[in-house]
């Protein structure tokens, strides 16, 4: 069996539960989301890491799930969108500005962006529009113009 | 059920379908798992233009989990040729087969599959397909392909020409005799790729009931079922179109692709689904791409701005095969639109829609449209720049009036224009820009060395393309009209069935809005099923603007059929006359009397039951109309920019966008100005960032992923000032015009103006997009070189 193909045991908690499953050493996490979870939240929109549509946080830490291998996240606690307003709690405060503010519209991009909007005001509390719009430029969403975005990124700063 | 109902058309209501999408419950494609899924990946081809002389499969065949693999030639007489949909008279159509059999004619062309048990092991077996190909010489360039020792494409396309359309108004030869100067341009139409977040993704899933069920990301269910019916070869009544959530279209999702056709024919063969799922990198030589066309420009003048004449001459390149639209887009759709909003009495323009070794072109937000106003406007500026007459006045002068409308340019049969107010447009848009004092600003930071821009551009066009019978004029092989179902329960809540196909529109508000101030109830009283040709009737889907105006329209038509039966039921129930009943806010009730009203709810379990019906009213609330419009509306704008650029290093900052567009009445706001933002920033990444590379020697695609493809980022843009004014359009019953092309029309000349008027004290008068840092820079440095500097 060619290296690629080689099995490994991982374990990971996904949106708070603890899960075990055998991979691949050639999987990449956002395909062990996909495909092994069945948590289809979190998108592919590119094959070269430019475009953030599979955006996670991984340990807290907003993370394209493209770009690591599915047995580097043995031990890591990892949050997709399925986990971020699980069944019967309210939308993050994130998803809630989005719709107030029309900032998506295909929704294709929007788990990712979330995630990363998440990441900006952990690491930026009171950013401005340059640093809203720095802080969104892994995501590429090719619907909004990203007007609404940011302005529903503001929105969340103005309410502190 | 309320009391009273607001007008739901003009409020900016938030969105009734973002729950899914916040919460990742969206369904798109790539998320369908259907058990017993088999994968289909494609071998394509790595030549520009090749003979194929062998393809061996020996290998892939033999590979772990593979079920088949099959070559064009395995293909040849089961399923195919493509045909394009939109084929103009006269036009030449290349055979295109869904495999390639015995020649490849661009990079990316399929010429082999593999479907296994998994999409890595489908992977690993493409690698493992051994092609033998005899080189042949590659076109790429639309001026370069009709060049008299241009390699041939196609043995029935001779000089790589499938097409040539003429469109004359006045004479523009006397017009050229009559100006003081004949001004000239040539112009670029940079090719772009659409990229929709979503690839594409094709499921095709044989049912137990015989029939085939084909998950896709489709604009136009209903037209792809007929397509891949006639393609494959399945009868229309066992296939089934499903497009869930859509990851934006942009017009990239409404055509004919060889592995929309090879997953309902494989899924048949196997008795198993078949899906097949797009790369990025594949999609960037599989998805057609946008623009690619090539403009020679006269414009007849006067010294004082009047324009009297305008000659254009357009090549569109249109890759290696004709696809479904594609004789349409640099014809009909761009040169019919050629003079812009501007009284141009004489008018001659001849397009060629040319073959080249690259990706086929097809419809991109706006298709032919930006490209036409494209040549209006530069043309325009052009001569204000070279009169040194302001580029506000002179748009001004030559503006078609308020009392023109319905307008037809340069006389023609073809283009009217049934409404607009231009003036009002640019008043209000340079209100919103505070124009005065930017110019004094410009003028006043430019003495300083520091190099700012204002760009102005208008446009208008036409769209939801009808009537029906006009269509066959142009050999458009789909009709004008859109379908509506109304459906109402027997508790009084309503299902709307449309054809049109959201894509991130909004559909689920902006057609709930329409209906509900018809049937006035609740919104929360609607729901929209659009996206499945098994639920919905009949419908031509999403494009050309044409969702509210026609669809939209439908099921306004549809609304007032229910309405007008349900009055017949209640004058039974009351047991008055018909005439004498008034319906409002849910209730129906008779005026002057005291006659306690009755609730649209209570109707609606009547009509169900059907105990008291009048004679000669069936049973039932439930009405299908497809709608015809009599004309198309024509939506325009004024939009404008303000940016710095520096000559150092040939970065364009935007500093400023507003836009003001008249899409007649506004069902909701809050989307129509998403519409506008996103389609401006398209706009802004044509004029900017985003160019299509082909090597022009070896036909290789050098902008082969996002890494080498340059999508704008939100650092790369601005915020946008979207402005409205209403003016309705006299051709539908709700007096709305198209929207979703409209950023990606105006934006491209509007910022290519600013560019060039921060530029003008270097003397540099034409550039051509995309106006890259490397592309501004070696002008500055030219022309200060040229200035001997």
């Amino acid at each position: 069996m060619v290296e690629a193909e080689k099995r490994h045991t991982v374990t990971i908690e996904i949106n708070g539960i603890r899960r075990t499953l055998e991979v691949e050493s050639r999987k990449l996490l956002v395909h062990l989301i996909r495909d092994d979870l069945g948590l289809t939240g979190t998108h592919i929109g590119c094959d070269t890491s430019q475009c953030g549509a599979c955006t996670v946080e991984i340990d807290g830490q907003a993370t394209k799930s493209c770009t690591v291998l599915a047995v580097m996240a043995d031990g890591a606690s990892i949050t997709t969108i399925e986990g971020v307003s699980p069944a019967g709690s309210p939308l993050d405060p994130v998803q809630t500005a989005f719709h107030e503010h029309h900032a998506l519209q295909c929704g294709f991009c929007t788990p990712g962006m979330i995630m990363s909007v998440r990441q900006l005001l952990r690491a930026h509390p009171d950013p401005s529009e340059d640093d809203i719009r720095h802080g969104i430029a892994g995501n590429i969403c090719r619907c909004t113009g990203y007007h609404n975005i940011v302005r529903a990124v503001e929105s969340l700063v103005a309410k502190g | 059920m309320n009391a009273t109902v607001l007008p739901y058309i003009g409020q900016p209501l938030k969105r009734r379908e973002d729950f899914k999408f916040l919460t990742g419950k969206g369904r798109y494609v790539d998320d369908i798992r259907l058990p017993g899924m088999l994968h289909m990946a494609i071998a394509r081809s790595p030549h520009a233009h090749a003979i194929i002389k062998n393809v061996d499969l020996g290998a892939a065949k033999a590979a772990p989990g593979v079920r088949l693999a099959l070559s064009g030639q395995d293909l040849q007489g089961k399923i195919g040729p493509i045909v394009p949909n939109w084929v103009m008279p006269g036009t030449k159509v290349p055979f295109r087969p869904v495999v390639a059999i015995d020649r490849v004619r661009f990079v990316g062309e399929c010429v082999a599959l593999v479907v296994a048990e998994t999409q890595a092991q489908a992977y690993d077996a493409v690698g493992l397909i051994d092609v033998d190909y005899e080189m042949l010489p590659a076109v790429i360039d639309e001026e370069a392909a009709i060049g008299p020792d241009a390699p041939q494409l196609h043995d029935n396309v001779p000089g790589n020409i499938t097409t040539v359309y003429k469109v004359r108004g006045g004479d523009y030869a006397m017009a050229a005799r009559e100006a003081d100067q004949v001004l000239k341009l040539r112009l670029v139409n940079n090719r772009l790729i659409p990229t929709c977040m979503e690839t594409r993704s094709v499921v095709a899933a044989p049912e137990p009931d015989g029939t085939l069920t084909v998950y896709m990301p489709s604009q136009v269910p209903h037209m792809h079922r007929r397509w891949i019916a006639e393609t494959v070869g399945i009868p229309e009544h066992l296939l089934r179109v499903v497009a869930p959530d859509i990851g934006g279209g942009f017009g990239a999702k409404m055509h004919l692709y060889p592995e929309e056709l090879l997953c309902p024919h494989l899924a048949r063969e196997l008795g198993a689904p078949v899906k097949w799922w797009e790369s990025r990198s594949e999609s960037h030589q599989s998805t057609n791409h946008g623009r690619a066309h090539t403009e020679n420009i006269e414009v007849a003048i006067k010294n004082d701005g009047i324009i009297l004449g305008l000659k254009v001459e357009t090549l569109g390149n249109v890759g290696a095969y004709l696809s479904n639209m594609a004789s349409g887009g640099p014809t009909v759709n761009t040169v019919n639109f050629g003079t812009g909003n501007y009284r141009i009495a004489n008018y001659e323009a001849t397009s060629r829609v040319v073959v080249t070794n690259t990706v086929p072109v097809d419809a991109y937000r706006g298709y032919g449209r930006p490209e036409g106003a494209y040549i209006a406007e530069r043309a325009i500026d052009a001569v204000a720049r070279h009169l040194n007459l302001d580029q506000v006045e002179i748009r001004r002068k030559n503006f078609i009036q308020l009392a023109d409308f319905p307008y037809r340019p340069y006389g023609g049969m073809a283009v009217i224009y049934d409404s607009g107010n231009y003036q009002g447009l640019l008043d209000k848009a340079l209100a919103a820009f505070n124009y005065d004092a930017r110019r004094n600003e410009r003028d006043t930071l430019r003495r300083n060395g520091i190099y700012r821009g204002i760009g102005v551009a208008a446009y208008t066009h036409m769209c939801g393309m009808a009537p029906s019978r006009r269509l066959a004029l142009i050999g458009f092989d789909r009709g004008g009209w859109e379908s509506a179902r109304v459906a109402i329960d027997s508790s009084g809540r309503a299902t709307v069935y449309s054809g049109s196909m959201s894509q991130g529109h909004g559909h689920v508000t902006s057609l709930s809005q329409i209906a509900a101030d018809v049937l006035q109830i609740p919104i929360e009283s609607i729901d929209v099923i659009q996206g499945d040709t098994r639920q919905v009737q009949a419908g031509h889907g999403t494009f050309n603007s044409r969702s509210m105006a026609v669809g939209g329209s439908s099921l306004h038509v549809c609304s007032q059929r229910i309405v007008a039966k349900a009055k017949k039921m209640a004058a039974g129930m009351l047991e008055v006359d018909e005439k004498d009943i008034a319906y409002a806010a849910g209730r129906f009730s008779v005026p002057g009397t005291d006659i306690a009203p009755l609730a649209f709810g209570k109707v609606a379990r009547m009509a169900y039951v059907g105990h008291k019906l009048p004679d000669g009213v069936t049973p039932g609330l439930d009405e299908t109309v497809f709608y015809d419009p009599t004309g198309m509306s024509a939506p325009s704008g004024v939009h404008l920019a303000y940016v710095e650029v520096d000559p150092e290093t040939g970065i364009v900052d935007i500093i400023d966008y507003v836009a003001v567009d008249d899409v007649g009445t506004l069902i909701n706001p809050l989307l129509a100005a998403g519409q506008i933002h996103g389609g401006v920033v398209q706009g802004i990444a044509q004029a900017l960032y985003e160019e299509v590379s082909y090597d022009p020697d070896s036909g290789q695609l050098l902008t082969g992923s996002l890494l080498d493809y340059a999508v704008p980022r939100a650092e790369h843009v601005p915020s946008i000032t979207s402005l409205f004014q209403e003016t309705p359009s006299p051709t539908n019953p709700i007096g709305v015009k198209g929207i979703g092309e409209s950023g990606s029309i105006a934006a491209p000349p509007c910022m290519v103006h600013a560019v060039l008027d921060a530029l003008s004290p270097f003397g540099i008068s034409h550039l051509d997009m995309p106006l890259t840092p490397p592309r501004i820079w070696a002008a500055v440095q030219s022309a200060r070189n040229g200035a001997g500097q």
